[in-house]
């Protein structure tokens, strides 16, 4: 065999024929060398390929590695933000009350830094402010100072006092960066409301103020604002009353033995909140931080009044009576039939107490029956209903200015139908929060117009649409204040306020699995004073109330939230500017009202 | 005997597994590997109390963890190095099916260990990541493929390749994982590159990932951020990135000494993907620049020996598989030193993570396999097959 390979590719083929060989061979033969060629031409293509991405890769690494080199030899370098030039002055503005007395403000502090190649005695520097600051560790600190490290950051900010401290341990390498701290000079007083603050980007000589929770989030933005100037940000809300009514609702928590509270107090005509409280709270110059697991509301930060729908019970009455009234379907003479138990769909709905085969309109409220009301929802019909309840805002989250209002979501029965109708006719089947049911009955009670809640300090009566006449406005007046004076919310009689309201008690519905507890209730109370003018709402909300100063506990409203309201009220209306006058006579006009 | 005078290795019939293996394989690259390993375990000494302290376990329960898979991957390297260029080839088909059904069936079974991205399966005393020995079987696939579509009238490997190629992606960036699927987009634009592709594909190819970037950049918020931060001259010092940067610089040339780094302590990759970052801090530039060379000459000495090599499977198999290798070590050090944007990686070796480790003991000693001396059909293997 030749290692020669044949120019043409059967030169060796038909001499093989010819002399009666085979030519299979000699064809394997031939294709195995072109193969060969082939592969070859191949090879030194690839050739100088994979030295084209050998090359890359040297040049990567090369690149690494003078890049790690270049690191190495660089200095560290002390934090300073660029990005915004000047330092961060004295930009977020001031929160107050709608009196001006301040909620929100700033504090010019110090964090502290150090310089450990700066540092003359670390063992005397670490130990003065393991001294200083508890919480420091002597031995920790004294390896950071004699490590390589040019710069530590030991303090977000430091009160004047532990900086007067650092002071005067002499030590040069130990520095101060200015910083701007949020103060809430009020601790935990409307702690819900502020929501809170924190550093966002951080400097030595300067840090951001950003909010985190609360007003101090939704207008962070108008906050920050450096074209505001010294304008401050003024809320609807009145710091003296928020203090009584956070006194008076946390002796009330106590004494009810309750797991949570919380309290609205509204202006009937503009929705500003003038106090607003959940308990338990926390210090907004401190925030807690949020659970990790467990229930939301059983967290400090869990805004009751805002972010807690429940179902909220017989207080609901009120709508479908004022609506009812409203359509011209009954009027408060007109007898209802409230034999019981109403069986619906396998579902039977009952009275605490029977008072007997048939009862007036306002018997029924006053008496709080469940039956009677149901039955006027009938008449209403599940379309009108939800119209009604949708117009006073109780499909959405309420529109007040905070960022955990969204929250706030109402939970609506997946399908509305007659037995829904009767049910959300008395407050089951609907949750919704306690702020909502405040500005419901804001709307029904100030004339009929539906307001919005606010937290900013309105300067003129908003008007809203109106939901019922004038005259049913009235009536509905009437109503409640009789709730107070001969029904169910006894207790809430205030000498000169002319209280008027309606209790609600609701079993909780059980965490896990369907159905309700049988011990555990939400008792509130909702109502407005003085009832003949109505110019404030009050909605109180008791969380597992139970009353135990008589034989067995009670936890109906009328024994648990309406006394904490009454004396919520009796606190709070002076602080108001309210004097206290005798009723004027004929002031509710029942029986002229529809029809 | 003139065979013998050209130096050309003999194949002898009957000689015995293990010397043929020791006298063919690449005895530096191996010493190279041994070395990582070592550093590995020395970085984890450093590295990884912390971790285990934050995690409740024993100081050096991840280095014990650490030293584990990565005998078992030494072991795993060794023996596949000792296979034949065709059983690797086989076991790898067959283990490419195996890992690409684990990643599609990902979404149904997979854990995501509370970090967003389903990568894992649990099985309880370890967790597993298919997609880390996707890659090795990936690569011996795609070259199989293309290397059998250079042959007279063999398959539309590049076609099937591409289209299988596109099938994964798809399947990792669903996780999401992109950083697994560049190198898979990678490995196959290495193979196909060597395998002779026309200039203007690579140009195509190489705009489709630009394009993709741009897609990922606008839809993805995270993508975004990543880039962002990259692009942003100023780095937030509160980042991994800031925190590595500020170790490196601390380290200086020599380090701050053994066990007096304090960047292990902020950083919570810092024995993954940012154990470059502690290397630098207490060992310094050097023991840096001495990992650098090792994954530089491993490479090179992969790619050189494939210059020579004539079978063009075994020589995409090989190039793949070391591109691979390079490319990853590449990421993991040019995102330390914000090269790159922010990707997470490990440092093939050197890092902890155990489907980490026994996947680069499969993938190094493939390359192992591809780059042993064989008969090159130079003169003297002509010789030796024509006087057969």
């Amino acid at each position: 065999m030749s290692l020669r390979t044949p120019l043409r590719p059967l030169a060796r083929i038909l001499p093989a024929r010819q002399k009666g060989e085979n030519p299979d061979a000699i064809e394997r033969e031939n294709l195995r060398l072109r193969h060969e060629a082939q592969r070859d031409k191949m090879r030194q293509r690839a050739e100088s390929r994979l030295i084209l991405v050998a090359l890359c890769f040297m040049i990567a690494f090369g690149a690494v590695g003078t890049r790690m080199y270049a690191l190495a030899t660089s200095d560290v370098e002390e934090p300073e933000l660029v990005t915004n030039g000047a330092s961060i002055v004295n930009t977020r503005a001031d929160i107050v009350d709608r009196e001006g007395r301040v909620l929100a403000t700033n504090f010019v502090t110090n964090s502290l830094y150090a310089h450990p190649h700066e540092i003359i005695d670390a063992r005397a520097a670490a130990d003065g402010l393991a001294s200083i600051f508890p919480d420091m560790d002597a031995d920790a600190l004294h390896r950071r100072f004699t490590s390589e490290t040019r710069f530590i950051w030991l303090r977000r900010y430091i009160s004047p006092e532990q900086e007067q401290l650092v002071h005067d341990l002499g030590e040069p390498g130990l520095l101060f960066g200015p910083r701007e701290m949020r103060l809430y000079p009020n601790g935990s007083l409307a702690a819900h409301i502020m929501g809170g603050a924190s550093f966002g980007q951080e400097a030595v000589n300067a840090a951001e103020v950003i909010g985190v929770a609360g007003v101090e989030s939704e207008f962070d933005e108008v906050l920050r604002d450096p074209a505001r100037g010294d304008a401050p940000l003024v809320l609807s809300i009145d710091l003296s009353v928020q203090a009584a009514v956070e006194q008076v609702l946390a002796g009330g928590m106590a004494m009810m033995n309750a797991r949570g509270a919380a309290a609205v107090l509204m202006d009937a005509r503009t929705g500003e909140i003038v106090a607003m409280a959940s308990l338990p709270d926390f210090d907004p110059n401190a925030r807690p931080r949020p659970l990790t697991d467990g229930e939301a509301a059983d967290s400090p930060l869990f805004n009751r009044a805002m972010q807690g729908v429940y179902e909220l019970g017989s207080v609901f009455k009120t709508f479908t009576i004022a609506q009812a009234l409203e359509e011209g379907l009954v009027n408060v003479e007109t007898m209802i039939d409230t034999t019981g138990p109403l069986r619906m769909s396998g579902f039977a709905i009952n009275d605490f107490h029977y008072y007997g085969a048939s009862q007036s309109v306002e018997d029924v409220l006053v008496h709080s029956s469940n039956i009677g009301t149901a039955r006027i929802a009938q008449m209403i019909g599940a379309d009108r209903q939800q119209r009604f309840l949708g117009q006073l805002g109780f499909f959405q989250p309420t529109a007040v200015e905070m960022v955990e209002a969204s929250a706030g979501r109402p939970l609506l029965p997946s399908r509305w139908g007659e037995l829904s109708t009767m049910t959300i006719s008395y407050g089951h089947g609907l949750s919704t929060t306690p702020l909502h049911l405040a500005a419901g009955y804001a709307s029904i009670l100030n004339g009929g117009t539906v307001v919005t809640p606010t937290v900013l300090r309105q300067d003129a009566p908003v008007l809203g649409e109106r939901v019922v006449s004038e005259e049913v406005s009235q009536t509905m007046r009437g109503l409640l204040r009789s709730v107070v004076t001969d029904g169910t919310a006894s207790f809430g009689e205030v000498e000169g306020y002319a209280v008027g309201g309606k209790t609600g008690t609701a079993d909780k519905p059980r965490t896990a699995g369907g159905g309700y507890y049988e011990d555990r209730v939400i008792a509130t109370f909702a109502g407005a004073f003085p009832m003949y003018d109505p110019q404030y709402v009050i909605v109180v909300t008791l969380d597992e109330p139970s009353e135990t100063s008589g034989p067995e506990p009670r936890r109906t409203a009328g024994w648990t939230a309406v006394p904490i309201a009454a004396e919520l009220i009796r606190r709070a209306a002076p602080l108001l500017g309210l004097r206290p006058t005798i009723e004027p006579l004929g002031a509710y006009q029942l029986s002229s009202a529809s029809q | 005997m003139t065979e013998m005078a050209h130096g050309t290795v003999v194949v002898q019939s009957g000689e015995a597994v293990l010397p043929r293996w020791w006298r063919t394989v690449d005895r530096v690259t191996i010493g190279c590997i041994l070395a990582l390993f070592v550093i590995g375990i020395l970085l984890g000494f450093a590295a990884s109390p912390p971790l285990a302290e934050r995690n409740g376990h024993d100081p050096f329960h991840y280095v014990s963890r650490q030293a584990a898979f990565g005998s078992m991957a030494l072991v795993v390297m060794m023996l596949v190095s000792m296979m034949t260029p065709q059983t690797v080839r086989r076991l790898a088909i067959l283990g490419f099916f195996a890992a690409v059904a684990a990643v599609a069936l990902l979404p149904a079974f997979g854990t995501d260990f509370g970090q967003g991205a389903t990568r894992w399966y649990s099985l309880g005393f370890a967790s597993l990541q298919p997609s880390e020995f996707l890659k090795p079987v990936y690569v011996v696939f795609t070259a199989w493929m293309v290397a059998a579509s250079q042959e007279v009238g063999g398959p539309p490997g590049k076609m099937v390749s591409l289209f299988v190629t596109v099938v994964i992606v798809g399947f990792l960036a669903m996780q999401p994982d992109f950083g697994q699927a560049a190198l898979i987009v990678f490995a196959w634009c290495a193979i196909y590159f060597v395998a002779g592709a026309p200039m203007l594909i690579l140009v195509a190819v190489a705009a489709a990932v630009g394009g993709a970037g741009v897609v990922a950049y606008n839809g993805s918020e995270h993508f975004a951020r990543r880039i962002d931060g990259f692009l942003a001259a100023e780095v937030d010092p509160n980042t991994q990135l800031a925190y590595a940067t500020n170790a490196i610089q601390e380290g200086g040339l020599f380090g701050t000494g053994l066990g007096e780094g304090s960047v292990k302590w902020t950083l919570p990759d810092a024995h993954t993907d940012f154990i470059i970052a502690v290397a630098a801090e207490e060992y310094g530039l050097v023991l840096v620049l001495v990992i650098i060379a090792l994954f530089a000459t491993i490479t090179l000495r992969a790619f050189m020996r494939l210059i020579k090599e004539r079978d063009p499977f075994i020589r995409l198999a090989g190039t793949g598989l070391a591109a691979l290798l390079a490319l990853q070590a590449f990421i993991n050090l040019g995102v330390a030193v914000r090269l790159l944007p922010a990707k997470g990686m490990t440092l093939p070796f050197v890092s902890y993570g155990g489907s980490s480790l026994i996947a680069t003991g499969i993938l190094v000693g493939m390359m192992l396999t591809f780059t042993r001396s064989r008969p090159q059909g130079e003169i003297g293997d002509i010789l030796l097959t024509r006087h057969r």
